[in-house]
């Protein structure tokens, strides 16, 4: 009696969790060496459409090189070799038909530290949509201005100096800023390294208040140090260890009930 | 990869002052069990032999509860507020606060039945119904027991058994709680006794419910997850009725 009823728990909370949002982006087999230095071994990750997926790990763990490969950034890198399949919306990114321009406004990126250009706010945004031909006049680029920074909640603090240097804004203003940039190109997927890393606690706040509302509208992978953001912000996170992918599931759960001991030990500070 | 599976709390903290912090609350958790057992084992001591200096000590005995509850509940609160438990600490945190409370219950049973050893005194108290009493506190005692056990070695096969047991303490405490019923009615002046001994056997019932609830918050802290089967129970007092 008792084993049916737990068994029809299980059954319940497992078609709850199995209701997945499609898949966005898929990794399968990645591995990925700097030369002689190999960085990711075999990881498989998929990364789901409208959600915030968090890559967590020691540093060194390969989170930011699994980040990278999402929009080819590890082809600048000299010496760097990908291997195994990196697909968006099911199509291979490394394919050689595939325009990495393009690409890259599909997938925008955040950094840590804000690197807004050395123009006016109004140029930093509207520099993506004009080398893309995205407006065709200059009332279509002051549109997609303007909404880009009110979707990075920046606009109401920034209207009456958009032609000042986007270099003169606070960190935080500056890093809603580079995120206003990624939008800018409409991008489907926005990677963000460690992007509340330089900001105080309240830029922070703002920044993952942000996140929130961008996930609606966007699909975001985030490589944060900060085990509490990566519970606040994320539903689904992805444990890295040595270049391995450890453990990946539902954030509420890895957070409070890990399978993996690397992954208890790194989110409860025994690391190392 | 197997061995890496069940995360269990083993290692260190980088900060080795975090895990004084921990150490802290299992510690006066252990305390507080310690001072229950002992109020309870005491309070039915008192009861039976109608010892009415220690009754007076278990009474006084219950602000030592009281006091770790506090620093128990403070010291958790702060460690939150510090450094943001995660996984096995966050659940060991959250399980020190609902242990303690729990405890700190036990210790309120044990007084209350304290209090009653003045009340029950010179009357005669039927042989049978003294060790009725006595056994229901020596079952109680052995889950109280069994569950801080479970709790130092964080064992979840432990709690479970114990939770799997109270249903013995409700079928003991039924059988008390008719016989009560039919000393009261056989003659009149066993009223007053037999009233403040029933409420000292629904005391001690109350404290094998709480171990139970101590077992259930055990197995969570070493989980993860919680019991949601119905475990047995055995208490009919709610339907007895006793017709003459």
């Amino acid at each position: 009696m008792n084993m049916m009823s737990e068994a029809a728990v299980e059954a319940a909370v497992g078609a709850k969790t199995t209701a997945q949002p499609p898949i966005k982006m898929q990794g399968r087999l990645v591995n990925v060496s700097y030369g002689d230095n190999q960085a990711l071994f075999d990881v498989d990750l998929d990364v789901r459409l409208h959600q915030v997926t968090a890559l967590i790990g020691p540093s060194g763990c390969g989170k930011s090189t699994f980040l990278r490969c999402l929009n080819r950034m590890n082809d600048t890198i000299e010496g760097c070799r990908v291997k195994g399949s990196i697909t968006l919306d099911g199509a291979d990114i490394y394919d050689p038909s595939i325009d990495v321009v393009e690409l890259r406004a599909n997938v925008g990126m955040v950094f840590q530290k804000p690197n807004p250009f050395p123009k006016t706010i109004y140029e930093n945004v509207a520099y993506g949509p004009r080398i893309h031909g995205l407006a065709t006049g200059k009332a279509e680029m002051d549109e997609i201005v303007e909404t880009s920074l009110r979707k990075a909640g920046l606009f109401e603090e920034v209207k009456d100096r958009l032609h000042t240097a986007g270099t003169g804004l606070s960190g935080g203003q500056q890093q809603r800023l580079c995120i206003a940039r990624a939008i800018a190109v409409s991008p489907e997927v926005i990677l963000m390294d460690e992007p509340c890393s330089a900001l105080d606690p309240i830029a922070t706040a703002k920044v993952e208040e942000l996140i929130d509302e961008l996930r609606v509208n966007y699909t975001i992978v985030i490589v944060t140090h900060s085990m509490q953001q990566a519970a606040r912000v994320s539903q689904r996170t992805a444990m890295f260890h040595l270049g391995r992918l450890v453990e990946e599931g539902a954030t509420d759960k890895m957070f409070t009930n890990p399978d993996d001991q690397r992954t208890q030990d790194y989110i409860t500070g025994r690391y190392g | 990869m197997s061995d890496q599976k069940n995360p269990t709390v083993s290692a260190a903290h980088t900060v080795s002052s975090y895990d004084d912090e921990l150490q802290f609350l299992v510690r006066r958790i252990s305390e507080m069990g310690g001072i229950a057992e002992r109020m309870v084992e005491e309070s039915v001591a008192a009861l039976v032999n109608s010892d009415a200096a220690l009754s007076q000590k278990v009474i006084s005995d219950d602000l030592l509860l009281d006091d770790a509850e506090r620093q128990i509940g403070e010291k958790a609160v702060l460690i939150i507020a510090k450094r943001q438990p995660m996984a096995s600490d966050l659940r060991d945190i959250i399980g020190s606060i609902r242990i303690a409370a729990d405890l700190e219950r036990v210790g309120d049973m044990a007084k209350n039945n304290a209090k009653r050893v003045l009340a029950v005194q010179g009357m005669a108290q039927p042989k049978k119904l003294v060790r009725g009493i006595e056994h229901l506190s020596e079952l109680a005692l052995t889950q109280l027991k069994e569950v801080l056990d479970a709790y130092s070695s964080r064992s979840s096969e432990l709690a479970n058994s114990v939770r799997q047991r109270d249903d013995e303490i409700d079928a003991i405490y039924t059988s008390l709680f008719r016989e009560l019923l039919t000393y009261m009615m056989e003659d009149p002046r066993n009223i007053t006794a037999c009233t403040h001994l029933l409420f000292c056997a629904k005391n001690i019932e109350r404290i094998g419910d709480h171990a139970t609830n101590i077992a259930e918050t055990v197995y969570y802290m070493a989980t993860g997850s919680q019991l949601t089967t119905e475990r047995p129970k055995d208490d009919e007092t709610a339907s007895v009725v006793v017709r003459n």
